[in-house]
């Protein structure tokens, strides 16, 4: 089903269910957020991505990232009220990753250039704003390694009983997606170090560059059922062998 | 010598099977059960019940740690908690935790090396009137004074140790 609803003016269809986020940057509107990705369900845990919903005689200031879109709704995404909330909430991000580039960029564009409070960043992920984007991913993969340890101003990422963990493939998605990039890979051109262990690469058969982890071939290959020499030539050769192929044939 | 349980598979098994297997929603009604037969929660047991609940390890010691009454290390046979709550304290129940701490010489949280005695401390039972209250293994044990605590522990660590 269609539903119909306004963003900051705009006439806007949406399908139920759809996210407003979603929907927003679908129409080219512009809503900053930190811990939102299309690969995995929202949670609303940075709360930066703030907007106002006006539905009758209510009005509520909400995440959008894991709002679900109603019929008639008015969304602002740009009150006076709106920015007072993000403001408030990109100064305690602040306490928290006090040196992430990202979350200060965020603040500043608040009018966020200090922090009343405490400084809560925690060792050994000093920029970690707990949105649990890489608990989410790990798990979407299938590698279930992390999780959330603890809670309130304890609560932190980490591995089971802090021990290196056997789901860890190494893949390295938890950085990836993380707003902050906090989270600590070393590559050298043979191994990786990541989450408290070392995964040594396949090396690419035609120019010797790392492919993917051991491990993580033996998972893709083993859960996703590709081919068992997928891994052994990297992108770049397969591209260019491809090319060659296809230059082949046609000349 | 030593007092950890031995880790017990057959055990462990056996507490599982009391639950449906795939049945997420019984999670924190497992590690009670767990905790309630092993005195904490050891890494293997967490393993074996994440096994047989279908959630992944990492949710299992997730949702553990959540909790404040789930423990990851041995505890001690004899558990010894001091209420430190408004009315236990006017009364002195400070006094009785350090005297607690000396006899055991083990800090508040902490667990004895011989692993008979853990000693913990908390907010508020709400049994004011009773205070100070030590609470041994389950027992509330009312107008404690720090000579009548020592006395307690030196009895049940003469006990144990037969």
């Amino acid at each position: 089903m269609t539903v119909q609803f306004t963003i900051d003016g705009l006439e806007v269809k949406a399908k139920e269910g759809e996210h407003l986020l979603d929907v927003a940057r679908r129409h080219g509107i512009d809503i900053p957020s930190l811990c939102h990705h299309e690969a995995v369900e929202p949670i609303g845990a940075c709360r930066v991505c703030l907007v106002e919903v006006r539905s009758g005689q209510k009005t509520t200031i909400t995440t959008s990232c894991n709002f679900l879109v109603e019929d008639g709704i008015e969304v602002h995404t740009d009150t006076a009220e709106v920015r007072k909330h993000r403001a408030m909430n990109l100064e305690l991000l602040l306490a928290r990753a006090p040196k992430s580039d990202v979350v200060r960029k965020l603040a500043s564009a608040s009018g966020v250039t200090r922090t009343r409070f405490e400084p809560l960043a925690y060792e050994p992920l000093p920029n970690c704003i707990l949105c649990e984007l890489c608990v989410r991913t790990c798990d979407m993969l299938g590698h279930h390694a992390l999780t959330t340890v603890g809670r309130g101003d304890k609560k932190r990422i980490g591995l089971p009983f802090n021990k290196p963990s056997d789901n860890c493939v190494g893949c390295a998605s938890c950085l990836s997606v993380c707003p902050t990039q906090c989270i600590s890979v070393k590559d050298t051109p043979t191994q990786r170090a990541i989450w408290g262990q070392k995964h040594d690469f396949i090396l690419c058969k035609v120019c010797g560059a790392p492919v993917i982890t051991k491990k993580h071939r033996d998972f893709a290959i083993s859960e996703k059922g590709l081919p068992e020499d997928y891994y052994d030539t990297c992108e770049k050769c397969k591209q260019s062998a491809a090319s060659k192929r296809f230059a082949s044939v046609v000349w | 010598m030593s007092r950890t349980p031995k880790l017990d598979k057959k055990l462990i098994s056996s507490i599982l099977q009391q639950h449906k297997a795939g049945d997420a929603s019984a999670l924190v009604n497992v590690l009670h059960d767990l905790q309630a037969h092993l005195r904490y929660l050891p890494q293997e047991a967490l393993e074996m019940a994440a096994d047989h609940l279908g959630v992944s390890y990492a949710q299992m010691y997730g949702v553990a740690t959540f909790y404040e009454g789930f423990h990851f290390k041995p505890r001690g046979e004899h558990v010894v908690t001091i209420c430190m709550g408004t009315a236990c304290h006017v009364r002195g129940a400070p006094r009785l935790l350090e005297q607690a701490e000396r006899d055991l010489n083990v800090e508040s949280g902490g667990t004895t090396k011989d692993l008979m005695f853990s000693l913990e401390q908390v907010n508020c039972v709400g049994a004011c009137a009773l205070g100070p209250l030590a609470i041994v293994d389950g027992t509330y044990k009312g107008s404690m004074t720090p000579a009548k605590l020592s006395n307690l522990l030196k009895k049940m660590h003469k006990k144990g140790k037969k």
